[in-house]
């Protein structure tokens, strides 16, 4: 069931370079917000001095600077060493502090896994753990794409992992996770983050929760992360082609809100579509699967709208989300595809 | 606060126990980790003996030194250590290693009272250190930190990560206690992967070194002190080198003693040795006052 690689539209584009998003995800035009985790963080730690920052020389990188400048008695530096970042925020979790660690989600997860797993989880220690460069959201290739971060996580006990849409998601999540008692793992959006769900009527990011954002006849999307912010564009474009997509928004992707995915199921669309910016192995997908199956409903089709099974190629990311079918434009014809 | 054996024959005749209490649940299991409990039980004695502040009766005490058990695979000798520090009664040796004890074969917190983390991945126990003994100076409390971990445990990054962590944080309240007794899985750590010159490593990366022969009570106990009471800021590190089986003669003349399986009879014949080298005036009772 792996997503086929998709080519990029037939009409002849410039080339892009790697440098291109690099520090944004943002479309050209979109509206954002810069470093939402950033500001959200010094505003929740204003009055709580128990929370600390550290990271693994990624400070600028993660918006954690913006927390180093306003306390730095609260900021630990722990060098380019995600197994003591990981390890050091447990052993301080430990003396009854809330550490915000933060790096890429290559070095975060990969590299130190194992902290992850026997110091942070085990021990269910209140460490929230921000992860930048989720998925494909840069062009540097296998070394910095978390393409399976997600996977690894979601097999660890009593982690609780939210893959945030934008700005809004991010803002709100902040002193929800922070205030869940337990280990958090969060994918971080950082620098000029898009601002998408404050156009959603009633909108508010919960912990645990997955939220219908739109209805529709015909296509289900059920989504994280950016692919949200995907599928209301998609959706968008697809209406005017008389194809109605409700897309459901699941931030948490553990615990996972089975409830609300199968209550959204159970509308009978033609087409149910994971999308997410993730491999296709281990990720949401996945996840929603196991959970329709135990729960007994059937959709009447389904396909993943994921990442490939694959190391993904270097190169600008308007085209790499072109190629892996995760672009707007792409997605659209993908959905379109499957349903004939 | 538990009454202090601090006079010498005092932690001569604890070392004595710890070492009894380990070969006893030794015999629980039929085999274990007891060539380390007992090369290691002399700077067991001079930590829960003298060094650390701590109240038996209530193990999460805030003020308490915290001593972190980073190899896992010694829990035999730091609940042995426990039990003379009245932390766990004695009579729960019994169930070392069976279902449902309190005293799993590898230390975790989750289970044992006076155990501060769940060790045995080796190489996680200084980095947490750092990360408690960072927190303590966040809350301005002047306990310890004290991780204890095996000379197989220098082989893994993380630990340098860490020493080098401990050093730039200007970490004095982080003592490092490093058990050599040459011995690996799969051999004389010295074979696996060399670490020599250690003593000269540690310095070159900002900690205050002593090595001593952790099998010498006056000297553990000077090199206690010396860490506790230097006004360097800087991390401290104990380098003991031990013998295993210290204290039963056929125990250290095995050469594979990582992991001992000993006869039934062996398990008797090993206390028989202990107690007829037993220091003088000690007692395989713990004395009154440390009670739990």
């Amino acid at each position: 069931m792996n997503a086929p690689v998709v080519n990029a539209t037939a009409e002849p584009k410039k080339k892009l370079t790697t440098s291109a998003m690099i520090a944004s995800i943002a479309s050209e035009g979109q509206r954002t917000v810069a470093a939402p985790f950033g500001k959200a963080l010094v505003e929740y730690a204003a009055d709580r001095p128990e929370v600390v920052g550290l990271t693994a020389d990624l400070a600028k990188y993660t918006d954690l600077h913006l927390f180093a400048q306003a306390y730095p008695e609260r900021f630990h530096q722990m060098g380019m060493a995600e197994q003591l970042l990981m390890g050091a925020a447990g052993g301080m979790a430990k003396e009854g502090l809330t550490p915000f660690a933060t790096t890429y989600a290559v070095f975060g997860t990969r590299r130190a896994y194992d902290f992850i797993h026997q110091v942070i989880a085990e021990e269910n220690l209140n460490v929230k753990i921000c992860c930048a460069l989720p998925g494909l959201t840069t062009g540097y290739g296998p070394s910095h794409q978390a393409t399976e971060d997600l996977g690894m996580m979601r097999g660890i006990p009593g982690l609780t992992i939210v893959d945030p849409c934008d700005a809004l998601d991010i803002t709100q999540a902040v002193p929800q996770i922070a205030a869940h008692k337990g280990p958090v793992y969060m994918r971080l959006l950082r620098g000029q983050v898009p601002l998408v769900l404050d156009e959603i009527e009633g909108y508010k990011f919960e912990l645990g929760k997955a939220k219908l954002l739109r209805e529709g006849n015909e296509v289900l999307v059920i989504s994280s992360g950016i692919l949200t912010m995907r599928a209301l564009e998609v959706a968008a474009d697809l209406a005017k082609d008389n194809i109605g997509v409700a897309v459901l928004h699941c931030p948490t992707i553990k615990p996972l809100d089975e409830a609300a995915i199968c209550e959204a199921v159970r509308y009978k669309h033609r087409l149910v579509v994971v999308a997410e910016n993730h491999s296709v192995v281990g990720g949401l997908g996945e996840a929603v699967a196991s959970a329709l199956l135990r729960h007994r409903v059937q959709p009447a089709g389904f396909q993943l709208a994921g990442l490939p099974d694959a190391f993904l190629d270097a190169g600008a990311l308007p085209t790499l989300h072109d190629r892996y079918g995760i672009s707007r434009e792409v997605l659209g014809q993908r959905i379109k595809g499957w349903l004939g | 606060m538990t009454s202090r054996p601090d006079t010498l024959s005092a932690l001569a005749a604890c070392a004595h126990r710890i070492r009894r209490y380990a070969v006893r649940m030794g015999d629980v299991q039929g085999q274990g980790y007891v060539g380390q409990a007992l090369g290691y039980a002399d700077v067991l004695a001079v930590a829960y003996g003298h060094a650390l502040s701590l109240k038996p009766d209530n193990p999460e005490w805030e003020g308490r030194d915290r001593f972190l058990l980073s190899h896992g695979h010694y829990a035999i000798a730091h609940y042995a250590a426990l039990i003379e520090a009245g932390v766990i009664p004695e009579s729960e040796l019994e169930t070392y290693g069976s279902d449902d004890s309190r005293l799993p074969m590898s230390g975790m917190a989750s289970y044992t009272p006076g155990m501060e983390i769940s060790g045995g991945s080796l190489g996680q126990g200084l980095i947490i250190g750092v990360g408690m003994a960072l927190g303590l100076k966040h809350k301005k409390n002047p306990a310890f930190v004290y991780n204890s971990m095996s000379d197989g445990e220098l082989d893994e990054g993380s630990t340098w990560e860490a020493a080098m962590a401990a050093a730039h944080h200007r970490l004095d309240n982080l003592i490092c206690l490093v058990d050599i007794n040459n011995q690996q899985a799969d051999g004389p750590s010295r074979q696996v992967l060399g670490f020599e010159p250690l003593a000269d490593k540690w310095q070159a990366f900002g900690w205050h070194v002593q090595r001593v022969d952790g099998n010498d009570l006056p000297a553990v106990l000077n090199a206690f002190d010396t860490a506790r009471t230097l006004e360097e800021p800087q991390p401290r590190v104990i380098l003991c080198d031990t013998l295993m089986g210290k204290g039963v003669p056929f125990l250290e003349a095995r050469e594979k003693n990582h992991f001992i399986r000993v006869d039934p009879p062996e398990w008797q014949l090993a206390l028989a040795h202990l107690d007829a080298t037993a220091p003088s005036g000690a007692s395989n009772a713990r004395p009154q006052g440390a009670a739990a």
